[in-house]
Protein backbone atom coordinates (compact mmCIF):
# COMPACT_ATOMS: atom_id res chain seq x y z
CA UNK A 1 0.00 0.00 0.00
CA UNK A 2 1.12 3.55 -0.77
CA UNK A 3 2.95 5.36 2.33
CA UNK A 4 1.46 8.76 3.29
CA UNK A 5 4.07 10.61 1.46
CA UNK A 6 2.63 8.77 -1.90
CA UNK A 7 -0.70 9.66 -1.22
CA UNK A 8 0.78 13.52 -1.09
CA UNK A 9 2.68 13.34 -4.21
CA UNK A 10 -0.28 11.96 -5.77
CA UNK A 11 -3.00 14.04 -4.42
CA UNK A 12 -1.84 17.00 -2.75
CA UNK A 13 -1.41 19.51 -5.74
CA UNK A 14 -5.27 18.31 -6.81
CA UNK A 15 -6.55 18.57 -3.41
CA UNK A 16 -4.68 22.01 -2.83
CA UNK A 17 -6.47 23.30 -5.93
CA UNK A 18 -9.88 22.17 -4.82
CA UNK A 19 -9.12 23.75 -1.32
CA UNK A 20 -8.33 27.23 -2.53
CA UNK A 21 -11.24 27.06 -4.90
CA UNK A 22 -13.90 26.37 -1.95
CA UNK A 23 -12.40 29.30 -0.42
CA UNK A 24 -12.88 31.85 -3.41
CA UNK A 25 -16.06 30.37 -3.66
CA UNK A 26 -16.80 31.21 -0.11
CA UNK A 27 -15.36 34.67 -0.66
CA UNK A 28 -17.74 34.66 -4.09
CA UNK A 29 -20.85 34.19 -2.08
CA UNK A 30 -19.83 36.68 0.63
CA UNK A 31 -18.74 39.36 -1.89
CA UNK A 32 -22.21 39.59 -3.77
CA UNK A 33 -25.41 40.73 -3.22
CA UNK A 34 -28.12 39.08 -2.19
CA UNK A 35 -30.01 36.53 0.20
CA UNK A 36 -28.32 33.10 0.01
CA UNK A 37 -30.93 30.11 0.05
CA UNK A 38 -30.54 26.33 2.18
CA UNK A 39 -27.88 25.38 -0.43
CA UNK A 40 -25.07 27.98 1.37
CA UNK A 41 -26.25 26.76 4.76
CA UNK A 42 -25.92 23.05 3.60
CA UNK A 43 -22.39 23.83 2.41
CA UNK A 44 -21.41 24.99 5.81
CA UNK A 45 -22.68 22.64 8.12
CA UNK A 46 -20.78 19.83 5.06
CA UNK A 47 -17.45 22.07 5.90
CA UNK A 48 -18.42 21.71 9.75
CA UNK A 49 -18.53 18.22 9.26
CA UNK A 50 -15.28 17.34 7.73
CA UNK A 51 -13.76 19.65 10.15
CA UNK A 52 -15.48 17.18 12.98
CA UNK A 53 -16.45 14.33 11.77
CA UNK A 54 -16.95 12.63 15.11
CA UNK A 55 -16.07 9.15 14.38
CA UNK A 56 -17.15 8.84 11.19
CA UNK A 57 -14.96 9.07 7.53
CA UNK A 58 -14.91 12.41 6.72
CA UNK A 59 -16.27 12.13 3.03
CA UNK A 60 -19.22 9.81 4.91
CA UNK A 61 -19.98 12.99 7.51
CA UNK A 62 -19.64 15.21 4.81
CA UNK A 63 -22.30 13.36 2.10
CA UNK A 64 -24.67 12.95 5.20
CA UNK A 65 -24.75 16.43 6.30
CA UNK A 66 -25.63 16.94 3.09
CA UNK A 67 -28.27 14.44 2.92
CA UNK A 68 -32.58 14.29 3.40
CA UNK A 69 -32.78 12.24 6.81
CA UNK A 70 -36.29 11.68 6.33
CA UNK A 71 -37.79 8.59 6.39
CA UNK A 72 -40.96 8.23 4.62
CA UNK A 73 -41.77 8.24 0.91
CA UNK A 74 -43.27 11.62 0.11
CA UNK A 75 -46.55 12.08 -1.65
CA UNK A 76 -45.48 12.78 -5.10
CA UNK A 77 -42.54 14.44 -6.68
CA UNK A 78 -42.35 18.72 -7.52
CA UNK A 79 -39.26 18.10 -9.49
CA UNK A 80 -36.89 15.57 -11.04
CA UNK A 81 -34.11 17.11 -10.19
CA UNK A 82 -32.13 17.65 -6.77
CA UNK A 83 -29.73 20.40 -5.62
CA UNK A 84 -27.20 18.34 -3.42
CA UNK A 85 -28.43 19.89 -0.30
CA UNK A 86 -31.38 19.30 1.89
CA UNK A 87 -33.40 21.88 2.19
CA UNK A 88 -34.40 22.93 6.05
CA UNK B 1 -6.49 -4.59 -20.17
CA UNK B 2 -9.39 -6.22 -20.76
CA UNK B 3 -12.74 -5.13 -18.73
CA UNK B 4 -15.97 -4.20 -18.93
CA UNK B 5 -18.03 -1.27 -18.68
CA UNK B 6 -21.45 -2.78 -16.48
CA UNK B 7 -23.69 0.21 -16.96
CA UNK B 8 -23.03 2.59 -19.63
CA UNK B 9 -26.19 4.59 -21.67
CA UNK B 10 -24.61 4.11 -25.24
CA UNK B 11 -28.05 4.97 -27.07
CA UNK B 12 -26.48 8.63 -25.97
CA UNK B 13 -22.97 8.26 -27.07
CA UNK B 14 -21.46 8.05 -30.30
CA UNK B 15 -19.62 5.53 -32.38
CA UNK B 16 -16.32 6.81 -31.66
CA UNK B 17 -16.84 6.31 -28.26
CA UNK B 18 -17.29 2.68 -29.41
CA UNK B 19 -13.94 2.79 -30.69
CA UNK B 20 -12.16 4.49 -27.85
CA UNK B 21 -13.62 2.28 -25.33
CA UNK B 22 -12.65 -1.14 -27.78
CA UNK B 23 -9.14 0.26 -28.10
CA UNK B 24 -9.00 0.76 -24.11
CA UNK B 25 -9.69 -2.49 -23.43
CA UNK B 26 -13.05 -2.63 -23.21
CA UNK B 27 -14.71 -6.46 -24.23
CA UNK B 28 -18.54 -6.17 -22.82
CA UNK B 29 -20.55 -2.83 -22.27
CA UNK B 30 -24.06 -3.41 -20.73
CA UNK B 31 -27.01 -1.08 -20.49
CA UNK B 32 -29.56 -0.46 -18.58
CA UNK B 33 -32.70 0.99 -19.54
CA UNK B 34 -33.09 4.95 -18.42
CA UNK B 35 -34.41 8.23 -18.75
CA UNK B 36 -33.77 9.93 -22.25
CA UNK B 37 -33.36 13.45 -20.78
CA UNK B 38 -36.97 14.07 -21.38
CA UNK B 39 -40.07 12.17 -20.48
CA UNK B 40 -41.59 10.13 -23.27
CA UNK B 41 -45.20 10.99 -24.18
CA UNK B 42 -46.28 7.40 -25.18
CA UNK B 43 -45.25 3.14 -23.92
CA UNK B 44 -44.82 3.28 -27.76
CA UNK B 45 -41.64 5.47 -27.09
CA UNK B 46 -40.66 2.64 -25.02
CA UNK B 47 -41.43 -0.14 -27.51
CA UNK B 48 -38.65 1.43 -29.90
CA UNK B 49 -36.53 2.36 -26.65
CA UNK B 50 -36.28 -1.21 -25.87
CA UNK B 51 -36.01 -2.49 -29.74
CA UNK B 52 -33.01 -0.42 -29.86
CA UNK B 53 -31.29 -1.49 -26.16
CA UNK B 54 -32.02 -4.97 -28.21
CA UNK B 55 -31.27 -4.86 -31.68
CA UNK B 56 -29.16 -1.59 -33.00
CA UNK B 57 -27.10 -1.23 -30.21
CA UNK B 58 -25.71 -5.11 -30.07
CA UNK B 59 -25.10 -4.67 -33.56
CA UNK B 60 -23.06 -1.49 -33.29
CA UNK B 61 -21.05 -2.97 -30.44
CA UNK B 62 -20.02 -5.77 -32.73
CA UNK B 63 -19.02 -3.57 -35.20
CA UNK B 64 -15.81 -3.05 -32.65
CA UNK B 65 -15.59 -6.68 -31.29
CA UNK B 66 -17.44 -5.58 -28.13
CA UNK B 67 -20.71 -7.80 -26.75
CA UNK B 68 -23.39 -5.70 -25.69
CA UNK B 69 -26.00 -6.51 -22.89
CA UNK B 70 -29.13 -4.69 -21.50
CA UNK B 71 -31.38 -4.35 -18.86
CA UNK B 72 -34.96 -3.72 -19.44
CA UNK B 73 -37.65 -1.63 -16.88
CA UNK B 74 -39.38 2.17 -16.93
CA UNK B 75 -36.68 4.18 -15.01
CA UNK B 76 -37.90 6.07 -11.81
CA UNK B 77 -37.96 9.51 -13.26
CA UNK B 78 -41.04 8.09 -15.41
CA UNK B 79 -42.29 6.41 -13.04
CA UNK B 80 -44.24 9.39 -11.21
CA UNK B 81 -47.19 8.42 -13.09
CA UNK B 82 -47.92 5.20 -11.99
CA UNK B 83 -50.95 4.46 -14.63
CA UNK B 84 -48.16 5.16 -17.64
CA UNK B 85 -45.53 3.08 -15.81
CA UNK B 86 -47.47 -0.09 -15.66
CA UNK B 87 -48.94 0.58 -19.43
CA UNK B 88 -45.11 0.59 -20.02
CA UNK B 89 -44.02 -2.19 -17.72
CA UNK B 90 -46.73 -4.77 -19.54
CA UNK B 91 -44.59 -3.96 -22.63
CA UNK B 92 -41.59 -5.71 -20.94
CA UNK B 93 -42.12 -9.42 -20.94
CA UNK B 94 -42.46 -9.00 -24.94
CA UNK B 95 -38.44 -8.50 -24.68
CA UNK B 96 -37.31 -10.62 -21.79
CA UNK B 97 -36.74 -13.51 -24.49
CA UNK B 98 -33.78 -11.53 -26.32
CA UNK B 99 -30.95 -13.06 -25.83
CA UNK B 100 -28.98 -9.99 -25.13
CA UNK B 101 -31.36 -8.95 -21.89
CA UNK B 102 -29.80 -9.48 -18.53
CA UNK B 103 -32.48 -8.94 -16.30
CA UNK B 104 -34.68 -5.40 -14.61
CA UNK B 105 -33.23 -2.15 -14.40
CA UNK B 106 -31.97 0.26 -13.76
CA UNK B 107 -35.06 0.73 -11.49
CA UNK B 108 -35.15 2.29 -8.03
CA UNK B 109 -35.98 5.38 -7.00
CA UNK B 110 -35.48 9.39 -7.57
CA UNK B 111 -37.49 11.96 -5.55
CA UNK B 112 -38.44 8.72 -2.97
CA UNK B 113 -42.42 8.98 -3.72
CA UNK B 114 -45.13 6.40 -2.68
CA UNK B 115 -45.64 6.19 -6.83
CA UNK B 116 -41.82 5.85 -7.43
CA UNK B 117 -41.67 3.50 -4.70
CA UNK B 118 -44.56 1.23 -5.82
CA UNK B 119 -43.55 1.01 -9.38
CA UNK B 120 -40.10 -0.19 -8.13
CA UNK B 121 -41.86 -2.86 -6.12
CA UNK B 122 -43.64 -4.14 -9.46
CA UNK B 123 -40.66 -3.85 -10.78
CA UNK B 124 -39.08 -6.28 -8.56
CA UNK B 125 -41.95 -8.65 -8.76
CA UNK B 126 -41.52 -8.88 -12.73
CA UNK B 127 -37.77 -10.07 -12.08
CA UNK B 128 -38.97 -12.91 -9.56
CA UNK B 129 -40.93 -13.76 -11.96
CA UNK B 130 -38.45 -14.05 -14.79
CA UNK B 131 -35.88 -15.07 -12.68
CA UNK B 132 -33.26 -12.49 -13.01
CA UNK B 133 -31.08 -10.27 -11.40
CA UNK B 134 -31.74 -7.11 -10.62
CA UNK B 135 -29.74 -3.90 -11.28
CA UNK B 136 -30.47 -0.80 -9.11
CA UNK B 137 -30.41 3.16 -9.55
CA UNK B 138 -30.16 4.93 -6.32
CA UNK B 139 -31.39 8.73 -6.35
CA UNK B 140 -29.23 11.36 -6.76
CA UNK B 141 -26.84 13.71 -4.38
CA UNK B 142 -29.33 15.01 -1.45
CA UNK B 143 -31.97 12.10 -2.14
CA UNK B 144 -29.20 8.89 -1.58
CA UNK B 145 -29.19 8.56 1.58
CA UNK B 146 -32.85 8.57 2.36
CA UNK B 147 -33.80 6.28 -1.39
CA UNK B 148 -31.33 3.69 -0.63
CA UNK B 149 -32.54 3.27 2.87
CA UNK B 150 -35.97 2.40 1.44
CA UNK B 151 -34.85 0.57 -1.62
CA UNK B 152 -33.12 -1.93 1.00
CA UNK B 153 -36.66 -2.49 3.08
CA UNK B 154 -38.51 -2.80 0.37
CA UNK B 155 -36.24 -5.29 -0.81
CA UNK B 156 -36.00 -7.20 2.17
CA UNK B 157 -39.81 -7.22 2.19
CA UNK B 158 -39.84 -8.74 -1.06
CA UNK B 159 -37.69 -11.68 0.59
CA UNK B 160 -35.60 -11.33 -2.61
CA UNK B 161 -31.90 -13.45 -2.67
CA UNK B 162 -29.81 -9.71 -2.33
CA UNK B 163 -26.69 -11.60 -3.66
CA UNK B 164 -28.83 -11.63 -7.50
CA UNK B 165 -29.24 -7.73 -6.98
CA UNK B 166 -26.51 -4.58 -7.58
CA UNK B 167 -27.22 -1.65 -5.95
CA UNK B 168 -25.64 1.49 -7.98
CA UNK B 169 -24.03 4.47 -7.62
CA UNK B 170 -23.44 4.14 -3.94
CA UNK B 171 -20.88 6.42 -2.00
CA UNK B 172 -18.94 6.27 1.09
CA UNK B 173 -22.09 6.80 3.39
CA UNK B 174 -24.17 4.19 1.09
CA UNK B 175 -21.37 1.70 0.47
CA UNK B 176 -21.29 0.55 4.07
CA UNK B 177 -25.85 -0.05 4.09
CA UNK B 178 -25.36 -2.31 0.79
CA UNK B 179 -22.69 -4.28 1.18
CA UNK B 180 -23.51 -5.25 4.70
CA UNK B 181 -27.02 -6.71 3.69
CA UNK B 182 -25.59 -8.93 1.07
CA UNK B 183 -26.21 -6.32 -1.90
CA UNK B 184 -23.71 -6.31 -4.51
CA UNK B 185 -22.71 -2.59 -4.89
CA UNK B 186 -21.98 -0.35 -8.25
CA UNK B 187 -19.60 2.51 -7.87
CA UNK B 188 -20.40 5.38 -10.62
CA UNK B 189 -17.41 7.72 -12.03
CA UNK B 190 -19.30 10.81 -12.84
CA UNK B 191 -18.10 14.28 -12.71
CA UNK B 192 -19.67 16.37 -9.82
CA UNK B 193 -22.53 14.56 -8.70
CA UNK B 194 -20.74 10.76 -8.19
CA UNK B 195 -17.62 9.33 -7.63
CA UNK B 196 -14.18 10.29 -8.74
CA UNK B 197 -11.41 7.66 -9.26
CA UNK B 198 -9.63 8.72 -6.24
CA UNK B 199 -12.77 7.81 -4.19
CA UNK B 200 -13.94 5.04 -5.60
CA UNK B 201 -10.38 3.56 -4.90
CA UNK B 202 -11.19 4.75 -1.35
CA UNK B 203 -13.95 2.91 -0.97
CA UNK B 204 -12.59 -0.29 -2.28
CA UNK B 205 -10.11 -0.05 0.51
CA UNK B 206 -12.54 0.96 2.90
CA UNK B 207 -14.79 -1.77 2.30
CA UNK B 208 -12.98 -4.73 0.29
CA UNK B 209 -12.63 -5.93 -3.04
CA UNK B 210 -16.01 -8.22 -3.02
CA UNK B 211 -19.41 -8.05 -4.77
CA UNK B 212 -18.23 -4.58 -5.76
CA UNK B 213 -18.09 -3.14 -9.42
CA UNK B 214 -17.17 -0.04 -11.19
CA UNK B 215 -19.02 2.03 -13.91
CA UNK B 216 -18.93 5.29 -15.74
CA UNK B 217 -22.65 5.30 -16.22
CA UNK B 218 -21.92 7.62 -19.11
CA UNK B 219 -24.90 9.21 -20.78
CA UNK B 220 -25.68 12.38 -22.54
CA UNK B 221 -24.78 14.83 -19.93
CA UNK B 222 -20.94 15.39 -19.70
CA UNK B 223 -19.83 12.53 -18.80
CA UNK B 224 -16.62 9.74 -19.76
CA UNK B 225 -16.87 6.57 -21.57
CA UNK B 226 -13.12 5.77 -20.56
CA UNK B 227 -13.86 6.36 -16.98
CA UNK B 228 -13.47 2.35 -15.62
CA UNK B 229 -10.60 2.33 -17.99
CA UNK B 230 -8.96 5.31 -16.21
CA UNK B 231 -9.91 4.87 -12.95
CA UNK B 232 -7.50 1.43 -14.01
CA UNK B 233 -4.95 3.21 -14.15
CA UNK B 234 -5.38 5.08 -10.68
CA UNK B 235 -5.91 2.02 -8.83
CA UNK B 236 -2.26 0.98 -10.47
CA UNK B 237 -0.77 4.60 -9.25
CA UNK B 238 -2.10 3.36 -5.93
CA UNK B 239 0.01 0.33 -5.97
CA UNK B 240 -2.77 -2.12 -6.24
CA UNK B 241 -1.70 -5.19 -8.19
CA UNK B 242 -3.24 -6.35 -11.96
CA UNK B 243 -4.98 -8.85 -10.37
CA UNK B 244 -6.88 -7.00 -8.35
CA UNK B 245 -7.48 -4.45 -10.40
CA UNK B 246 -8.34 -7.33 -13.09
CA UNK B 247 -10.65 -8.41 -10.15
CA UNK B 248 -12.64 -5.18 -10.31
CA UNK B 249 -12.86 -4.15 -14.12
CA UNK B 250 -13.25 -7.78 -15.51
CA UNK B 251 -13.86 -10.73 -12.58
CA UNK B 252 -16.06 -9.43 -10.33
CA UNK B 253 -18.68 -8.14 -12.93
CA UNK B 254 -18.30 -11.77 -14.32
CA UNK B 255 -19.05 -13.21 -11.42
CA UNK B 256 -22.33 -11.13 -10.93
CA UNK B 257 -23.68 -10.91 -14.28
CA UNK B 258 -23.23 -14.74 -14.68
CA UNK B 259 -25.90 -15.27 -12.90
CA UNK B 260 -28.02 -13.94 -15.84
CA UNK B 261 -29.22 -16.78 -18.20
CA UNK B 262 -28.39 -14.80 -21.26
CA UNK B 263 -24.49 -13.96 -19.86
CA UNK B 264 -21.54 -15.06 -21.49
CA UNK B 265 -18.01 -13.18 -21.02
Amino acid sequence: MPSKKDILDLYFMDSRYKLIDIAAFLDRMDRHEGEPDFRHHGFQKALEAMLQPGNKPRAQAVLEALSDHSEKPIPKATIQGAFGACRD
Amino acid sequence: MKYIEPHAHMVSRTTDDYQAMAMAGCEIICEPAFWAGFDRSSPQGFYDYYRQLTEYEPARAQKFGIKHYCWLCINPKEAEDAGFAREVMAIIPEFMDCPTVLGIGEIGLNKNTVSELAIFEEHVAIAQKYDTPILIHTPHLEDKLKGTKLIIDALKNAQIDPSRIIIDHVEEHTAGLVLDEGFWAGMTLYPESKCTPGRAIDILENFGMENIWMNSACDWGISDPLAVAKCAVEMKKRQHSTEIVQKIIYDNPVKFLSQSKNFTA
